[in-house]
């Protein structure tokens, strides 16, 4: 790497032209992070002839306070102060085109408890500078000074398990299917059969909203009885996510409005509404003590590839700020990308107090989240019971299992269904707790419980072997035990 | 009906050995285990009447299971559960909760339904042997 000499006298800084941004000051390699700073690890991929330091400073300098060519009016503030440092620059393990670039920013460069003014600095404009190949925000440390401007999730895991009396075990979803057709009443009749069968919530998919085959009114209404009539059956507290992802703002608080007024204990939104709009449902759901879910529809767009965009463990920071108590966050095991150790460190993002640096999950910062409530990581897509040893393993008790076709296609009818995931989860969770080692045994505990479950063993004839294994895309660079599925 | 509240209400009823081995599993977590009893299972029943106060002292599993075998000699018609509390900072909330008893019959319960306007309905869940008093409910207390 090049040095690079910062003009000390400000008439040769400042003269009008245009210069290095390594030049403008945005790299500074000697600078130590206050404890205040936001921070920042991109990694970068340089177009080739480009200083991986000038290329650091460049995205310093767009995502703070540079443009391209220098500016006199820089001297009418305390411009040093506000410019981002780029402080660290190292490559890539494995890599020679791609460097790790570390990023310090001053906390006066952000609106207090906005994610919206977060990223528009942070993923304004930079992602699309020319100098660079690709980019990826691998990861944040938000400051305590700043954590605390932000309400985080209106209900978190503990109160919510309080509210729904549930203990000691990952709790059971599914999504409705086929997740678009359905008539209301047919699709209360999914949800009832799925709710009395055993599980404790069913979920609107991310794109049912209000269509012309059922509208949003009536199905709010059908999935209501159906809560209420499995609730009266098992003598346990459910839920469904009503989703309220529409249009607008006064669209969605209308929903939100007759979910409550209808009783239900949860609403549901999708990525796609944005950030600001998801502060505000989160705002709305801490004011009306409902659970607030998130769907992540949209995030592949730009999560899964590693050299450019975003990792979801920023996502999974942003989101637990902006105050959402659900947030779908990988399964490992199921149809979707996720390797072991990055999802692994999703969740812990998302549940733990405090993230020590732990590269091999894929968490470059230490983070401490100052007592902000936890978010509840939600496993769906492509998880069937047979996988139940699996999941619990990797995933621990403080999530939610969704088996939508695991629930719904199972050859006995969709009470089987919810039933034979039940057991294979309580059964699971015993057995772990007697000291088992589920890992190895699983498979022999499971067709243990199936004796005396009929729908648990006519799942696992149907679905034991089924496995999805493919290479993840998203894998962290530091893994240091093979990550397959 | 069988009332599913618990972590482990879709399994048969647990032994007293398997009892035994979840109350070491929340002992060697640190956990303050207790005994609560009830008569009255609705699922929105937060307070459960509590036989004496988690046992925050008590490391040995047999004294917690002479427990829960007093507070089933005391009352062998009421559901009764075994929690486990964590005072961890940041938790402050229970851990694990199952049933170890419950009445032989399981009424279970009605479903009100009020007719309001635009089709809404106002839902009641009604216990059926919560009609008579407590202490009266289930079996011949």
């Amino acid at each position: 790497m090049k040095h690079v000499t910062v003009p000390t006298d400000p008439r040769d800084r400042y003269r009008a032209g245009v210069m290095k941004y390594a030049e403008m000051g945005y790299w500074e390699p000697g600078y130590v992070p206050k404890d205040t700073d936001v921070l920042a690890l991109f990694r970068i991929t340089p177009q080739e002839g480009v200083d991986p330091q000038e290329a650091a400073a460049a995205v310093a300098g767009e995502s703070s306070t540079a443009t391209w060519t220098v500016v006199w009016t820089d001297r009418l503030t305390a411009c040093e102060w506000y410019r981002a440092k780029a402080y660290k620059v190292e490559p890539v393990p494995g890599s020679t085109e791609q460097f790790f670039a570390y990023i310090a920013y001053d906390l006066d460069l952000f609106e207090p408890g906005s994610i919206a003014n977060l990223t528009a600095s942070i993923i304004g404009n930079v992602f699309g500078f020319k100098p660079l190949k690709a980019l990826r925000l691998e990861d944040m440390r938000i400051p305590v000074a700043y954590v605390k401007t932000f309400p985080g999730p209106a209900t978190g895991i503990v109160v919510e398990r309080e509210r729904l009396d549930k203990f000691g075990r990952p709790l059971l979803g599914a999504t409705v299917k086929p997740k678009l057709g359905l008539s209301g009443k047919n699709y209360g009749r999914v949800v009832y059969e799925a709710l009395k069968g055993g599980l404790d919530f069913t979920k609107d998919d991310e794109n049912i909203n209000s269509q012309p085959f059922m509208h949003w009114r009536d199905r709010f209404l059908y999935c209501m009885e159906a809560v209420n009539r499995a609730q009266a059956a098992t003598g346990e507290i459910k839920g469904t996510y009503l989703n309220v992802t529409a249009a607008t703002m006064e669209e969605m608080y209308e929903r939100a409005e007759f979910a409550k007024e209808l009783g239900s204990n949860i609403v549901m939104i999708d990525l796609v509404i944005g950030y600001t709009a998801i502060q505000s449902m989160a705002k709305w759901a801490r004011g009306n003590d409902m659970i607030l879910h998130l769907h992540r529809a949209g995030h592949s767009t730009y999560t899964r590839q590693k050299s450019h965009g975003v990792s979801f463990r920023v996502i999974a920071k942003w989101m637990r700020l902006a105050g959402v108590d659900h947030i779908h966050a990988g399964t490992v095991v199921g149809k979707l990308e996720g390797d072991p150790n990055s999802v692994q460190g999703f969740y812990n993002v998302l549940r733990e107090d405090l993230n020590p640096v732990d590269l091999q999950r894929g968490i470059f910062f230490e983070q401490n989240w100052a007592g902000l409530r936890k978010c509840m990581p939600v496993a769906s897509g492509g998880i069937h019971a047979g996988q139940m040893h699996q999941l619990l393993s990797y995933l621990g008790d403080d999530c939610i299992l969704q088996f939508g076709g695991g629930t719904i296609g199972h050859p006995m009818g969709i009470a089987a269904g919810a039933a034979a995931n039940r057991v294979a989860l309580e059964a699971m969770v015993l057995a772990r707790n007697e000291g088992r080692d589920i890992w190895n045994e699983g498979p022999q505990i499971l067709v243990d419980a199936s004796r005396h479950c009929q729908p648990l063993k006519a799942a696992l004839d149907t679905w034991g072997d089924v496995t999805f294994n493919y290479a993840s895309t998203d894998t962290p660079d530091y893994a240091v035990t093979p990550t397959a599925a | 009906m069988r009332l599913t509240q618990g972590t482990f209400s879709f399994l048969p009823d647990l032994s007293d050995t398997q009892i035994g081995a979840q109350i070491e599993y929340c002992l060697r977590n640190g956990w303050a285990v207790s005994v609560e009893y009830t008569d009255d299972p609705h699922p929105r029943n937060t307070y459960w009447d509590m036989w004496g106060m988690p046992m925050f002292d008590l490391k040995d599993a047999a004294g917690v299971m002479a427990e829960v075998t007093a507070c089933r000699h005391a009352f062998p018609d009421h559901y009764i559960k075994v929690n486990a509390f964590d005072s961890s900072h940041g938790w402050e909330a229970l851990r694990l909760s199952f049933i170890v008893n419950r009445p032989k019959d399981e009424p279970g319960f009605a479903l009100e339904r009020q007719e309001g306007a635009g089709r809404q309905v106002r839902y009641t869940t009604r216990s059926y042997a919560a009609d008579r008093p407590s202490g009266e409910r289930y079996g011949a207390d």
